[in-house]
């Protein structure tokens, strides 16, 4: 007993700081965003409790589309990052010649700040002079420059490449790292019973891959959600408002007319969304973790 | 895979690495071009591939137009720095309790750790913004480490964890039979064996401080002297017309720290991220 409590001591005693640290910057800013969302916080030195005002000026038709083209957004950029993932892990888990150091050439989207990135995609989407629209009008496949920034649906699917782009490598990674550990035995079973290569893929890896790309798919939606960097410095929600996401819509309110407890109900509308996701995430975790103590 | 792979499927394999690689890497090749090119090239139409004339001129000039420039690196890395510092000090410990101790509750504090990595970042500028100005900490150096270090702990805590598991428990009980305390068994045994993954904790972390500078710093600070490269590469934006070129040069040294850390640590940080990274 003694030494049960002892054991315990010891282990908050080397979590206390992180936990303190953690809780002065994330768990306390979290409940009082809660706080701030049922006031009319702004610049102005005093502010009022309003009640549900702030929740209540949300249930509109304009909040609405926010809400919606956030929803398009992130399942279109994770499903075309669990895509592109899926793709890359199969290649890079072929015996091709070269294999691992294709798999290091994957990195650097995930290595570099996303906002140099970013600026790289600016350039490349650039109308006049930038690489895309100008290799599609060299190859016939359009008569003018295309400002790709510069339309709203064109706007919407670039900021979305761009995020891609940014989250493929880990998704590459994690995929790449399930496929290893399907068994070897599975696939000479299934083409020792004749199975082709397609057969197999479709028969044997992507069935036990599920629960991987089904995790992948909720961690990556969590982070898509929030994405800020690629459409900050690509539209700033723009043109038109047509990359304008909860959250970009979020930091515009709070940071951009300083009116933080109208921020603060949008930020709480997230987390409600992000809540889902997570609980569902953590079941996951929470289930394989036990399945790893007990195997 | 098992059968041995024919011609044609190299070929193909090989086909579609490209595919991917191009995809992935034109941003940087084109960033090189650009950086490596005069204005006058860069702003006339048709568009070319392969520049036809190739100059550093740009990597001169970059710093004269923006003068800050090697301030502003020196920032980011002053920053990022300690980020990963205060990350690592306060990780460890609480990565080690939650690896290696046996006690009731952590799994559930391991739970939070994921829980809290979230809801972290962009969702907490609004209280964190009031918190650091009612501090007086607004436009300092903290401003931006201290936030910036809170939201990579979660994430060091789980990196670490399959590298302090996989220290043979024999080693810990040997030195307690000879009456080495726990203070004692942690410093003078564990930590030194677990120097592979408190070089990838520290390595990811670094990484990860240098990314999230942007937002941070674009919030949290408005003075120049102290703003981390990600925000002064903005100075290229003239009012009437954008210095690509010195722009993407800019960009390319930016990021040199971080790509050499990889390139050094690369068979490390991929092993780490991937060993305790797949779950569900």
């Amino acid at each position: 007993m003694a030494r049960q409590r002892g054991i315990l001591l010891f282990a908050y005693a080397l979590m206390a700081p992180a936990l303190i640290y953690l809780f002065v910057i994330i768990i306390y800013p979290l409940f009082d965003t809660i706080r701030l969302s049922f006031t009319d916080t702004s610049l102005r030195p005093v502010s009022h409790w309003v009640g549900l005002a702030n929740f209540r000026a949300l249930w509109n038709p304009e909040f609405g589309d926010v809400v919606l083209r956030t929803i398009v957004w992130t399942v279109a950029s994770v499903a075309l990052k669990l895509a592109v993932g899926l793709y890359g892990a199969l290649l890079l888990n072929t015996r091709v010649p070269g294999r691992s150091l294709f798999r290091v050439l994957i990195m650097p989207p995930w290595i570099v700040p996303v906002a140099v990135g970013a600026f790289a995609w600016g350039w490349m989407y650039n109308g006049q002079f930038g690489m895309i629209s100008g290799l599609l009008q060299r190859l016939g496949l359009s008569d003018g420059p295309i400002p790709f920034l510069g339309y709203p649906k064109l706007a919407f699917w670039s900021t979305i490449v761009t995020d891609v782009w940014v989250g493929t490598p880990l998704v590459i990674l994690y995929l790449l790292a399930a496929l290893q550990a399907i068994p070897d035995e599975l696939h000479e079973a299934a083409w020792v019973d004749g199975a082709g290569r397609l057969q197999r893929l479709r028969h044997v890896t992507l069935p036990l891959m599920l629960p991987a790309i089904a995790g992948m798919g909720l961690l990556s939606g969590i982070f898509t959600l929030r994405s800020f960097d690629p459409i900050w410095i690509l539209t700033s929600g723009g043109p038109n408002d047509a990359t304008n996401t909860m959250i970009i819509d979020t930091y515009r309110i709070a940071f951009g007319r300083f009116h933080y407890g109208e921020g603060a109900a949008r930020t709480v509308a997230i987390c409600l969304m992000l809540g889902v996701l997570a609980a569902f995430y953590l079941r996951l975790v929470a289930r394989a973790e036990r399945r790893a103590r007990t195997a | 895979m098992t059968s041995k792979l024919r011609w044609h499927e190299v070929v193909a394999a090989y086909v579609g690495i490209a595919l991917l690689l191009i995809f992935i890497l034109a941003p940087f090749v084109e960033a090189a071009k650009v950086s490596l090119s005069p204005m006058s090239h860069l702003l006339s139409s048709p568009y070319q591939l392969i520049p036809p004339e190739i100059t550093f001129a740009a990597y001169a000039d970059m710093w004269r137009s923006v003068p800050g420039l090697g301030r502003y690196i020196a920032n980011s890395l002053i920053i990022s720095g300690a980020c990963t510092l205060i990350t690592v000090l306060l990780a460890v410990p609480c990565g080690y309790a939650l690896a290696r101790l046996r006690f009731r509750g952590q799994g559930t504090w391991l739970m939070t750790m994921l829980g809290l990595n979230m809801f972290s970042g962009a969702l907490l500028l609004i209280p964190l913004y009031r918190l650091l100005r009612q501090t007086g900490l607004l436009n300092t150096y903290a401003a931006m480490i201290l936030p910036g270090a809170a939201f990579l702990i979660p994430t060091a805590i789980w990196l670490l964890q399959p590298f302090l598991k996989s220290i043979p428990h024999e080693l810990e009980e040997a030195a307690a039979v000879d009456g080495a305390s726990r203070v004692v068994i942690l410093w003078r045994i564990v930590l030194p064996l677990s120097g592979p993954g408190l070089v990838v904790v520290a390595a990811t972390s670094f990484i990860g401080a240098y990314a999230q500078q942007f937002l941070i710093a674009l919030t949290f600070n408005s003075r120049d002297e102290i703003m981390p490269i990600s925000i002064g590469l903005f100075q290229f934006f003239g009012r009437n017309e954008v210095l690509w070129n010195q722009l993407m040069a800019a960009s390319l040294l930016s990021i040199l720290p971080v790509v050499a850390l990889f390139a050094v640590l690369q068979r490390r940080i991929v092993g780490g991220l991937t060993a305790g990274g797949v779950k569900g």
